[in-house]
């Protein structure tokens, strides 16, 4: 039969649509460093996002069933680099699990005000690079300002910017310079009113918030299913924290600490932290809600530096002295999850009695964050993948290890 | 109404310089337009440099850091320059995959189309290249070109992200194309003119005299075309087209060197543009808040005071318009970028209504809300003008004001047909009734005919 121009067969074949496969990455702006995502969208729609990863791969894993406990430190630091402190920290409580060993009451104090207060510089970068995936520079420059006089106490402590290898197993390779302290205090006054300006350029700007709210909803079953983690967890309203729900010997570290898990619950944040306030148009579990779940937690992690100061004041004697190269491990196994300020970040251990581990590996809480890339990203546009990647604040060094 | 430069003063110039042209002369002609060309040229490319290194300064302060401090002294004056520089010294890479001509020709459509339209847009009192009597139509239809070069540049880099930029150009095109024309019609029918030179003079005066607070409808319309002109020029919060966390960078992903630089010459010639087009319809053009020249006299006293003048009324337009573009770069590293459907809503769901509504208001405050009232509305403009909106008028209107009083007083007077001492045409139409009704006599078609003039 032939086909004429009046046929609908015809003019359905005209204006078909094909399905365009796009790869965002590994070297795109707003991917994080080296993720890369395969994109197949019919216009500017998604209708799939499948991450592929790999790219930063390090063999930090082998690496570690080839050094001692203590050599590899500084390949913990490379992991998530943007939270080094809290990645010693992971692998030094492991160490320290399987060997029985406990640090000194002034070394506790000092873990936590170490690892909150790269926490707070790992979420200002967080909050930074969110404000440039979605075309606003100047936050990121405001919340590097802050995160530079972190990164210069730690520089003062330890002699590293970023990769500090400062928390060991069995303590810190120092204790806190003289006058430490108070600089630390001044920077702390300091960053308080600066949150507010946070607040206004991103969390309750109008153009922020239409372009987060309800973006990427992620159900609490969804999220517990995933098993994701960390501020990806309780932005969906799940009420767990590891420094409250962990392991025994992790939670060890915040025993007398006065602080609040940040989750919605009953429709509220915690009291006296819902400001500003929550938006009518956010949905539980959208971008702006991850977001905003960091951002309160600067706010208690300040909280949480302060009284770790007090207590590292009163405390006496050393903090600990970190353990001799050659320090054998007991034969045995051990596991910790730590709560870093992306999620759960594991550790496993096995020794054969030796210095060097058997085996080692890493739980990563990033990876498992990424993996609901492709089911919130199914049906979004373009322009919102990069809001949904960047309110998971991935690290690439820590999925690919 | 004077000029910058004319065919009677580069006459002269020739003149001193020995060379004796006729006025009507196809080379002075060529030559006048060519001079025009190269001063905007010269203008417009150093404004877009001044602009980029203002880009930079602002966002530096904004952001809390310096921006450039090295090149050309304290203030990094020439990094505009030293990035030009680098640019012309980088390799001009073109993708196997792209349309070749195309690929090479779009960033000329898009400089040529910004730069184009500066020939319509007025720096002062008749400083213009040329005048054209729909400069206002000139300027958007032109403006409206820029977009093609942008289209044609996604289109042909033979990449997928430049694809999608091109699609989201022509989405944006479309929605702020409306409202930004119902915007710029409401000065103009105030006005009852689309030469920009008349708008711009009729709100000489104290700055209650500017279009702006005519009434609280053209108060409205300004922000509404403030917001689609930032649109238009493809700047944050609007700069999909690029939005380089999505697309990578956009319609320029596979652009390099002086090609890149041309699309942001447009770029940053187009955001001057939208503000001057936005202090003419809307803040007075080269008019001051106080009519300090008026006051003086100097500015229809012709000669060199005139002139200081109109370089004034220069420096007032240039200041305003570089206002507007510091508005927009302010604009630029405050605010997130809106998604390309938040856009479309903006544009269309927004704007456009409240362009219409300012339309309609402005139409009924100027016919006193459609005849309710006896005659306009109350407007600060009556405050403190000091000439005469209805002074002003189009050049042609103008004459043919002069030829039908010319002709009215011809009629009505005649002139002695017979005889010789008087055969000069009277251009003015200023004859005195009392000699004329004394003569008495009716005058000939052939002295009415040279009354026209």
């Amino acid at each position: 039969m032939a086909s004429h121009l009046g046929d609908p067969r015809v003019v359905e074949f005209d204006v078909r649509t094909d399905e365009m496969l796009i790869n965002m990455g590994p070297q795109h702006p707003s991917t994080h460093g080296v993720l890369r995502l395969a994109l197949r969208t019919d216009g500017e729609i998604v209708s799939e996002a499948t991450p592929h990863i790999g790219y930063l791969h390090r063999c930090a894993e082998k690496i570690g069933e080839n050094l001692s406990h203590r050599q590899y430190i500084p390949y913990t630091d490379r992991m998530d680099y943007l939270a080094a402190m809290n990645m010693n920290l992971g692998w030094a409580l492991v160490v320290e699990k399987l060997l029985k060993h406990e640090v000194p009451e002034r070394g506790r104090h000092l873990r936590v005000l170490m690892a909150e207060l790269n926490r707070i510089a790992s979420h200002l970068v967080a909050m930074g690079t969110y404000g440039l995936d979605l075309g606003s520079f100047t936050p990121f420059l405001y919340a590097f300002r802050e995160r530079e006089r972190i990164l210069d106490l730690f520089e003062e402590v330890c002699g590293a910017r970023l990769t500090y290898s400062y928390i060991t197993p069995g303590g810190a390779t120092g204790d806190l310079t003289e006058g430490w302290l108070e600089k630390c205090e001044a920077f702390l006054d300091q960053l308080a009113p600066v949150i507010e300006e946070y607040h206004t350029l991103l969390t309750s700007n109008a153009v922020f918030i239409r372009r987060t709210a309800g973006i990427g909803v992620l159900s609490a079953e969804m999220a517990i299913d995933y098993g994701t983690s960390g501020p990806v967890l309780r932005g969906s309203g799940v009420d767990y924290d590891l420094r409250r729900d962990g392991d025994p010997w992790y939670t060890g570290l915040y025993r007398d600490y006065k602080y609040e898990v940040i989750v919605q619950k009953d429709g509220h944040y915690p009291k006296d932290r819902d400001y500003p306030p929550v938006p009518a148009e956010a949905v539980l579990g959208d971008s702006w809600h991850r977001f905003y779940v960091r951002m309160l937690e600067v706010v208690q992690s300040v909280e949480l530096v302060r009284q770790a100061m007090e207590r590292y004041r009163a405390a006496k004697g050393d903090c600990g002295a970190p353990l001799k190269l050659t320090q054998r491990l007991p034969k045995g196994e051990a596991y910790l999850e730590t709560e870093a300020p992306r999620g759960q970040m594991g550790f496993f251990l096995v020794a054969d009695g030796n210095a060097i581990p058997w085996r080692v590996r890493v739980r990563s809480s990033s990876f498992c964050n990424l993996s609901i890339t492709h089911e919130v990203c199914r049906g979004c546009l373009i322009a919102d993948v990069p809001a949904v990647i960047g309110s998971l604040d991935i690290v690439m060094g820590e999925i690919d290890r | 109404m004077a000029e910058l430069i004319n065919l009677q003063i580069l006459n002269r110039l020739l003149g001193w310089a020995g060379v004796d042209l006729p006025p009507s002369h196809l080379a002075g002609a060529v030559l006048a337009a060519l001079v025009h060309g190269v001063i905007l040229l010269g203008i417009v490319a150093v404004a877009a440099m001044f602009f980029i290194w203002a880009e930079r300064k602002v966002a530096g302060r904004i952001q809390d850091r310096l921006g450039p401090t090295r090149v050309g002294g304290r203030f990094g004056w020439l990094q505009a320059l030293a990035d030009g520089i680098k640019l012309l010294s980088k390799e001009d890479v073109r993708p196997r995959e792209a349309d070749a001509l195309l690929f090479r020709c779009a960033p000329y459509v898009s400089f040529a189309a910004s730069f184009t339209a500066y020939l319509a847009l007025p720096f002062s009192d008749g400083w213009v290249a040329q005048h054209i009597n729909s400069a206002v139509f000139f300027i958007l239809a032109v403006l409206g070109l820029e977009v093609f070069g942008v289209i044609l540049a996604g289109y042909a880099s033979g990449s997928k992200w430049s694809l999608f930029g091109a699609m989201r150009e022509s989405a944006q095109v479309v929605s702020y194309e409306v409202p930004l024309g119902l915007c710029v019609v409401v000065p103009v029918f105030i006005c009852g003119t689309m030469n920009l030179v008349t708008i711009g003079n009729m709100q000489t005066g104290w700055l209650t005299n500017w279009l702006v607070f005519h009434d609280p409808f053209t108060f409205a319309v300004f922000w509404v075309y403030f917001t689609c002109a930032i649109a238009s020029v493809n700047r944050a919060p609007f700069d999909l087209a690029e939005a380089e966390s999505e697309l990578v960078a956009g319609f320029h992903t596979e652009y390099s060197g002086m090609r890149w630089c041309y699309f942001f010459m447009a770029e940053y010639g187009s955001m001057l543009l939208v503000s001057g087009l936005a202090t003419i319809l809307f803040f007075g053009g080269w008019h001051g808040p106080v009519p300090v020249f008026d006051m003086l006299g100097w500015s229809s006293m012709g000669g060199v005071l005139q002139y200081v003048a109109e370089l004034a009324g220069a420096a007032n337009f240039l200041i305003k318009a570089v206002v507007g573009v510091t508005v927009m770069i302010w604009v630029r590293w405050t605010l997130p970028r809106l998604r390309i459907d938040q856009v479309m809503t903006t544009c269309l769901k927004y704007c456009t209504p409240l362009a219409a509504v300012c339309f309609l208001g402005a139409l009924g405050w100027q016919t006193g809300m459609f005849g309710l009232a006896a005659g306009p509305l109350w407007s600060p403009n009556q405050l403190m003008a000091v000439k005469q909106r209805g002074e002003y008028r189009e050049s042609w209107v103008l004459k043919a004001e002069a030829a039908a009083a010319a002709e009215g007083s011809a009629a009505q007077a005649g002139r002695p047909a017979a005889s010789g001492d008087r055969d000069e045409p009277d251009v003015s139409g200023e004859t005195e009734p009392a000699r004329s009704s004394a003569t008495g006599a009716v005058g000939s078609p052939l002295s009415r005919k040279g009354g026209v003039g």
